[in-house]
């Protein structure tokens, strides 16, 4: 027996969870597939009052395509379920998350919530230019995902919101996608990542989007390389690499320095930009 | 206290418990399947490894409650019911895929569910599929070796 003890709530309904999360606040936790909260909780440094699972909620699961190609992603939907959905970039990443009997119990909406800037989705979600529903009691304000993410395990939740729901708009014709990452061993943090989004007209990039997991206090996007990058053709790849890894924020490791971060933020943004723009072709 | 009702092994199982029960505490010490190893507890090792609704999960990473109306596979229950040894389990026999044997029941769960799914594997695929759970004896290799003798001797039994 690790946790600490809590007061346990399963509500039957959205507005029975996001009612009694109104009602008890700071201290109460949402629990989704508790793949990061249970491990926080069994070494006590998560020591909830209560917590509200989710996991009776079937509205809040599923991947829904959207009239104009984006989806929407339920928070509750398992790491598996958007692992096996045909969208190239969540695809790929997301075989890079923990191990695959992580991913059978772990959700999306929790992964983000939980912040962590090791994490591979919240830089898939900025390099996506995704933005999440945040559901309170009586109403839902839409954030895009470049202002949730405030500091390590922090976000823009207020005590009685609930991330909700996903959006990810469509990829645009020409568009290739890449994520690449390095960690010393499958499954584990990585000690660099990056996610890319990049659309091509013709020879040149029309924009592109590079995000960077495991690079600063939250995923952090490169905006002056992206910029650097339109008009461009792949022999700009290298410099706007460059630039990136001046850009991120990396904050060092016993497994990898900040230098050592930044080398591997160059190579493979160059790598993850060329691999994006053969696949655009 | 909470009640929580779910399957084990096919059999209906109840179990009051606090709500801070983890699942491999449940089973462990309020069913009494100790088959269940216990390594880290934060999800890092794999010896829980159980089956949920047919996927392998860490019992370690799961509170009780949140088991309400699964259904659960341990080790005890992968072998036939005539105390047989499953084809996986003969094939970690004949391979000396064990030593101490603490790693091996969340061996066994992680490959049933990925033998099921990739039925002739590489073992570049099987070294993927094995990254989540830790072994300190063996060195993997056989492991590796005895689930590549179980996926074929699965291949050929199937008609």
């Amino acid at each position: 027996m690790k946790p600490a003890p809590f007061d346990w709530h399963v509500p039957d309904s959205l507005d029975a969870a996001l009612a009694l999360k109104a009602a008890l606040g700071e201290e109460a936790r949402f629990i989704a597939g508790g793949q990061s909260l249970i491990p926080a909780m069994n070494f006590r440094m998560a020591q909830p009052a209560a917590l509200i699972d989710l996991s009776r909620l079937p509205a809040l699961a599923g991947i829904t395509t959207e009239p104009d190609g984006g989806l929407t992603i339920g928070a509750m939907t398992r790491h598996r379920t958007v692992e096996h959905h045909p969208h190239p970039l969540l695809s790929e990443a997301m075989a890079e998350v923990a191990h695959p009997q992580i991913r059978a119990r772990g959700t999306l909406g929790g992964n983000l919530a939980h912040a962590d800037p090791a994490s591979e989705m919240p830089a898939v979600m900025l390099a996506l230019d995704a933005s999440f529903d945040l559901r309170r009691a009586g109403g839902t304000r839409r954030l895009p995902a470049a202002d949730f993410f405030l500091a390590p395990l922090t976000t823009a939740l207020e005590p009685d919101e609930m991330l909700a729901a996903i959006r990810i708009p469509p990829l645009p014709p020409g568009t290739g996608t890449a994520f690449l990452e390095l960690a010393r061993r499958q499954g584990d943090y990585a000690m660099m990542g990056v996610a890319v989004v990049l659309t091509r007209a013709a020879d040149r990039v029309a924009s592109a989007r590079l995000a960077f997991l495991s690079a600063g206090p939250t995923p952090m996007l490169a905006p002056r390389a992206a910029a650097a990058l339109v008009g461009a053709g792949p022999d700009a790849f290298a410099d706007a690499a460059e630039t990136a890894a001046q850009e991120i924020d990396p904050m060092g490791s016993v497994q990898a320095s900040i230098p050592y971060q930044r080398h591997l933020a160059r190579v493979l943004a160059r790598r993850a930009l060329a691999l994006a723009w053969g696949r655009a072709a | 206290m909470i009640t929580v009702r779910l399957t084990v092994n096919g059999q209906p199982r109840t179990a009051t418990v606090e709500p801070r029960r983890l699942l491999s505490d449940l089973l462990r010490h309020d069913l009494g399947l100790t088959g269940t190893h216990v390594g880290c507890e934060h999800g890092v090792c794999g010896a829980c490894t159980i089956l949920w609704d047919g996927q392998a999960v860490r019992s370690c990473l799961a509170l009780a409650g949140q088991a309400e109306g699964a259904a659960i596979t341990t080790v005890e229950g992968l072998s036939p019911a005539d105390g047989s040894l499953s084809v996986l389990q003969q094939a970690f026999r004949d391979a000396h895929a064990l030593q101490c044997g603490y790693c091996t029941p969340g061996m066994l769960a992680t490959l049933t569910e990925f033998l099921a799914e990739t039925p002739d594997p590489t073992e570049d695929q099987l070294r993927h599929a094995l990254s989540g759970n830790l072994c300190r004896c063996t060195g993997y290799q056989h492991i590796v070796d005895a689930a590549l003798l179980a996926a074929k001797r699965l291949r050929e039994a199937r008609p």
